[in-house]
């Protein structure tokens, strides 16, 4: 493997320091389940010559949820920590949609949602959901801290808003109000050990009417980023929620995309895909919400 | 550049031990100490040969840099059998033929006992998903599948190592593939 220095540092601003020290030459170290792949496989770029474990860093391995604070993930937590915690299946289902297919188990207990996100593949599996519940990110510089809206925290095929030096604390996810639904579903050729060839998240909130108060459709792997697909959601808010008003936003969201054809899939499947998982995901959500 | 230290605990033994800080815990261990049933399939955490236990959990250890082991707990496949004797899932992996050329062995028999140890009834779906990372080229699973639910509901026979061969006539189980 390339050499590369290590450092185990124990707090956040430590971390921030060494990251700004070193500049692009240096990585944050969270499971390493990409990041070492990367390195051994000279992808993404020359190699780093410094790698910064978050190991040691106490609070970037918590993971907590009240029903009012709503959940945060420390962003250094693994995807089996985050599950086991109570309440996140319960409270964020498509939170598990997201992150209990990614990898193997073997991957899952290592990997964390905050390098799930910070590697910022188009495809990420734990993006579109976490996005969807209206997520938000903390993140720490060596002077500072800042917040942001989790669905700008992408801004290209492994590239972040994240500044030479900044790091992901924790992402914070507001727990969803009264009759909400939320499901994430990604289409693969295999059930496990792959890739989303598209991946939806919707979200819908009912009023008591039972008419659409509130949706968010967020597709995966279709586009450089994950997206809102916001002209889908306004074709909801104060609809009835019938099987037609699905459909049609199931196709507005397929043309709100801009897919990619590859050996997983042509642009124009994944378009089609991107419609029937819209219509299925919405579907399921309202099956929640009317709980 | 300098060595790390690394203190763990390695199939129950204290270890205290220096390497360079972008070698794997797979590398360390079988190259530096000598145990050598985790294998390197792929090196990128994808085939499943390299799954050991991280503080009781799988992990590949292809993708775990040994400095990263520091204060934790360490079992490798060598380390499940107790004073000589194998384990029901190893015995199984022998009388149920649920290996060949026996690469990903010492993965899959990693995985079979982490998963039997969260969940002592697990159905064939549990089975055939706690082995999702592992790859095995030669048996077609079948076998493996067979040997893990053979230890998961064994009553005794399996730790004796010198009974005879079942005979499999039928699929022990009858969910049928996933
Ligand atoms: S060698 Fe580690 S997963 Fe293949
Ligand atoms: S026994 Fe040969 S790969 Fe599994």
């Amino acid at each position: 493997m390339h050499k590369f220095a290590y450092y185990a540092p124990q707090t956040v601003k430590e971390a921030a320091r060494i990251l700004s020290k070193n500049g692009p030459n240096s990585k944050l170290l969270a499971g390493g389940t990409d990041l070492l792949v990367q390195i051994k496989e000279h992808v993404k770029g020359p190699a780093p010559d410094y790698v910064v474990s978050v190991k040691n860093i106490r609070e970037l391995h918590d993971v907590k949820f009240s029903a009012r604070a709503g959940l945060t993930i420390g962003a250094g937590a693994t995807i089996s920590e985050t599950l086991a915690t109570k309440g996140v299946q319960e409270h964020f289902p498509a939170i598990a949609d997201g992150t209990a297919i990614i990898g193997s188990l073997q991957i899952q207990n290592i990997a964390t949602i905050g390098g799930n996100l910070c590697n910022a593949a188009p495809s990420a599996d734990s993006a579109p959901p976490l996005i969807a519940y209206g997520a938000t990110a903390l993140i720490a510089g060596p002077r500072a801290t800042r917040t942001v809206a989790l669905e700008d925290f992408f801004t290209g095929p492994g590239k972040t808003v994240l500044k030479p030096g900044e790091l992901l604390v924790s992402i914070h996810v507001p727990t969803p109000p009264a009759r909400s639904g939320c499901q994430y579903v990604r289409h693969t050729p295999r059930a496990q050990m792959d890739i989303a060839m598209v991946g939806v998240a919707s979200f819908i909130t009912l009023d008591r009417k039972g008419r659409v108060a509130d949706a968010r459709i967020v597709l995966g792997a279709v586009a450089p980023t994950p997206i809102r697909a916001r002209q889908a959601e306004d074709s909801l808010r104060g609809q009835e929620p019938t099987a037609d008003a699905l459909r049609a936003a199931g196709d507005i969201a397929a043309r709100e995309e801009s897919p990619i054809g590859d050996v997983r899939g042509s642009a124009g499947y994944r378009r089609y895909m991107t419609s029937v998982l819209v219509q299925r995901t919405a579907q399921a959500a309202l099956k929640q919400a009317m709980r | 550049m300098e060595q790390t230290t690394i203190r763990f605990t390695l199939n129950d033994r204290p270890i205290t031990h220096a390497a360079m800080p972008y070698r794997t815990l797979l590398e360390v261990l079988r190259d530096d100490l000598g145990l050598t049933g985790s294998k390197e399939g792929c090196g990128t955490g994808d085939c499943g040969a390299c799954t050991l236990l991280l503080d009781g959990k799988p992990v590949t250890s292809c993708l775990v840099l040994a400095a990263e082991a520091d204060g934790r707990k360490v079992t490798t496949v060598e380390g499940l059998a107790k004073d000589g004797k194998l384990t029901p899932v190893q015995v199984a992996f022998i009388r149920y033929g649920g290996l060949q050329c026996g690469i990903c062995t010492s993965g899959f028999i990693v995985a079979a006992h982490a998963l039997l140890e969260s969940n002592k009834t697990p159905s064939e779906a549990d089975v055939r998903a706690a082995i999702g990372g592992n790859l095995c080229r030669c048996t077609g699973y079948d076998k493996i599948v067979r040997a893990i639910l053979a230890a998961a509901y064994d009553e005794g026979e399996l730790v004796d190592e010198s009974a005879s061969m079942p005979v499999m006539e039928k699929p022990l189980f009858t969910e049928g593939p996933m």
